[in-house]
């Protein structure tokens, strides 16, 4: 047997401990994101099989690509990812611990040789003196020196921010802090809808995954606006909102004023502007191709009616004004959509302004049946997303420690300085751990304040 | 004075600065070239700063008022303004001036886009942009992306140098040998992004939370978040190839040139070829 070959969980745990494996997942993970935003996610399937084949969709689907993210996959090297973290830290902070909390104190031959900045310096005067003198120098210009006596010689050691060394784990520490806030919220949050037509009032919203949710109390829109620039841009969509608890409104929530960028939230529970539409009745005619006026009905922008002929007739879309659609064409239509009892379906353009045209319609086509519209009721209703997240808050705090970290991580430096008084000959030492050029310059100045201040033979 | 007038004195100066710079390391024996290329790039620099001042000044004299970040236009000379701002900084701190004619080129480019291919007017507000988290989501943002690009000029510049002295010892008097030596663009190249990290952190974690508070989700996989995450993931891959042996020097300015593709993609690309939430661009 050699003794080059590991036991199995020692290179279990050198695969997890390896920087070659944080290359790789960073690198992995970069690079399998793309597949997500070229891939339209949570689209319905029909969407997608207007672009790719039916075996496409079919091989897609399995691998998760229309929701990558959640993937098994894709949450195994996110788990890998946290194992890594985890495995490199549990290796090396205990070494960088004891650096922190149990300083090397002597310069002993063999540091010396590894340490970035080295001086030396013959001088004479009694070792004490030196010592004093140095210390001093020390205090005032860098840090107060721990003064230790070994081999017949006087060793000072001072340090500066050893804690920054700890930085670097509070990144990593956050980045696991922020998972744990993503995981709480998807355990005990939710993220939903509703609409509200003005005047009405809710107390359930639909959740993404379309499950009805209770909020424990209600809402009532009292009024939806959409206020407009001079060239026509919208500047504002606006609902006034209140609060009811036992259908009565909550005194501080009521006409409270919700706008994009500026929501309403209640009992950890919050309010978006989101959308908006008209939910208003929209009526019409009906008659055969004679032209004469037939029965009024109407209908619903959420609902069908079924017309004396037995197929059924539905809202898309409507204007206030077609001639912004077809210039020699005014005033309000509406496009329905016909769905005839054989199964076919006929998307239709009825107008207010133009019965010849819907006559003429009628008469192209085998139906016979001549609509003309009326005109609508308005009733707008305004779109709210909801959502309630607990673990919103660990998140923002696991992103505070990650800018501190990164921040003491990049730009502070544990500093060390070592001095050997022997004999009249002076040895400093230093070394920083991050810096290095700026800490190379101030020891140069720091020797150069230790020689004003010793009594000196300059042997150059 | 308009600001459009002192955006195109802006434009002939850094192209000014980026001849200058040209000149610098044709010319080594000259140091009057260097000085030059930085002065006239600090004019810009200046003439820029008012020129933004002066723009969101008229856009209140225009009735709707916001900081000038709101459209492709006012985001392209923005990022052109951090770009010599981030380059600013590192001359006055390391003085290896020449960088300047690797990095002066993006700034330029970006002016001249804006300028030529661009509408420039003075536009309201959609409802989805007026918070105050745009200004510090936006500044945050292009101040990383600025870090980044000054970081790829000065990897390619890099590359060369590198191949120079790989090949070395012959040809001894050629214009690569007044760049600074590989070592020293290594250093300046993670100075850069050293400066880029911790600023893009900032724009994804003001992305996040103005998203949470304007849409109640700090993260939705929309198409430019992700990929502000990707170009996140290589510049933290960047950072740790400095720690592990094998990863230095030519990958890891492969791996910073890599990561401004993918941080101009995040910017540009994802809004003009992809869809999504952010409605910069078009
Ligand atoms: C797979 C996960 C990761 C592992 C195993 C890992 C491991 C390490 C190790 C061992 C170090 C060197 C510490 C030292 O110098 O003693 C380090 C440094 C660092 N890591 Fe990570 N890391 C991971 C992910 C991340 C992520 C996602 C970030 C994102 C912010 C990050 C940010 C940093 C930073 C800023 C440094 C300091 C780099 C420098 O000083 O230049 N790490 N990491």
């Amino acid at each position: 047997m050699t003794t080059n070959e590991k036991s199995w969980p020692q290179s279990i745990r050198d695969f997890f401990c390896s920087l070659k494996l944080t290359m790789f997942l960073l690198i992995t993970l970069a690079v399998i994101s793309i597949i997500g935003t070229i891939i339209p996610q949570g689209s319905p399937p029909p969407e997608y099989l207007q672009t790719i084949s039916q075996n496409k969709l079919k091989l897609y689907q399995t691998l998760g690509f229309f929701d990558m993210y959640h993937s098994w996959w894709f949450i195994l090297l996110l788990s890998l990812l946290c194992i890594n973290l985890i495995a490199c830290s549990i290796k090396r902070l205990p070494h960088i611990w004891q650096t922190i909390t149990q300083p090397v104190l002597v310069m002993s031959d063999g540091l010396e040789k590894t340490l970035s900045s080295r001086t030396m310096f013959i001088t004479n005067g009694d070792s004490s003196t030196l010592r004093d003198r140095i210390a001093a120098v020390l205090k005032a210009e860098f840090a107060d020196p721990v003064i230790t006596i070994d081999g017949g010689a006087f060793h000072l050691f001072a340090q500066k921010a050893p804690w920054s060394r700890l930085a670097v784990y509070a990144v990593h520490l956050s980045v696991l802090v922020i998972f744990i806030g993503a995981i709480i919220g998807s355990l005990f949050g939710y993220k939903g809808y509703v609409n509200i037509i003005e005047g009405q009032t809710i107390s359930n919203v639909m959740s993404r995954t379309d499950k009805e949710i209770d909020l424990g109390f209600a809402l009532r829109c009292e009024q939806f606006s959409v206020a407009k620039y001079p060239n026509g841009a919208p500047k504002e969509f606006k609902s006034i909102i209140t609060v009811l608890e036992n259908g009565r409104p909550v005194p501080d929530y009521t006409n409270v004023r919700v706008i994009v960028n500026d929501p309403l939230t209640y009992k950890g529970i919050t309010f978006y502007q989101s959308s908006y539409g008209n939910a208003g009745d929209y009526f019409f005619t009906v008659s055969d191709v004679s032209g004469k006026e037939g029965a009024t009905f109407k209908v619903d922008r959420n609902s069908s009616v079924t017309l004396p002929d037995g197929s059924s007739m539905h809202i898309i879309e409507e204007t206030d004004d077609v001639s912004t659609f077809a210039p020699a064409l005014s005033g309000p239509a509406v496009q329905v959509e016909i769905h005839d009892q054989r199964g076919g379906a006929e998307k239709v353009i009825v107008y207010a302004n133009h019965p010849e045209l819907n006559i003429q319609h009628a008469k192209e086509h085998s139906g016979g049946l001549v609509l003309q519209y009326k005109g609508s009721q308005k009733r707008m209703y305004t779109g709210l997303q909801v959502a309630k997240d607990p673990g919103v808050w660990v998140v923002w705090l696991g992103c505070l420690l990650m800018v501190v970290g990164i921040y003491v991580a990049f730009f502070m430096s544990h500093r060390r300085i070592w001095v050997r008084v022997e004999n009249g000959t002076i040895t400093i030492g230093g070394n920083a751990s991050k810096n290095q050029a700026g800490f190379q310059l101030f020891m140069e100045q720091l020797v150069t304040k230790f020689k004003k201040q010793l009594p000196l033979e300059d042997n150059k | 004075m308009t600001s459009s007038l002192l955006f195109n004195i802006t434009t002939l100066l850094y192209l000014a600065s980026m001849l200058a710079f040209f000149a610098a390391l044709v010319n080594r024996t000259k140091s009057f070239f260097g000085s030059a290329g930085s002065f006239t790039a600090f004019g810009g620099l200046l003439l820029q700063t008012i020129a933004i001042g002066l723009r969101w000044k008229e856009s209140y004299t225009l009735g709707v008022g916001h900081a000038p970040l709101s459209n492709l236009y006012e985001s392209v000379v923005f990022f052109s303004w951090t770009i010599v701002l981030i380059y600013g900084l590192l001359d006055l701190k390391y003085r290896y001036r020449v960088i300047g004619a690797f990095v002066m080129p993006f700034a330029l480019m970006g002016m001249a886009w804006a300028h030529l291919g661009m509408k420039s007017g003075i536009e309201p507000l959609v409802p989805a942009l007026q918070s105050n988290w745009l200004l510090y989501h936006v500044i945050t943002c292009f101040l990383g992306y600025a870090a980044f690009a000054v970081a790829c000029g000065i990897s390619i510049m890099y590359l060369i140098r590198e191949n120079h002295e790989r090949a070395a010892q012959s040809k001894k008097e050629s214009i690569v040998s007044t760049f600074p030596t590989s070592r020293v663009l290594d250093d300046l190249n993670y100075k850069a992004i050293m400066i880029g990290f911790p600023l893009l952190t900032l724009g994804i974690i003001t992305g996040a939370a103005w998203a949470n508070y304007a849409w109640g989700t700090y993260w939705s996989w929309d198409p430019k978040e992700t990929w502000s995450l990707i170009v996140w993931f290589i510049y933290a891959a960047f950072l740790h190839a400095r720690i592990t042996k094998g990863w230095v020097g030519r990958r890891a300015a492969w791996l910073s040139i890599i990561g401004f593709a993918a941080t101009i993609f995040c910017y540009l690309g994802v809004n003009l070829l992809l869809s999504g939430l952010h409605s910069y661009g078009g």
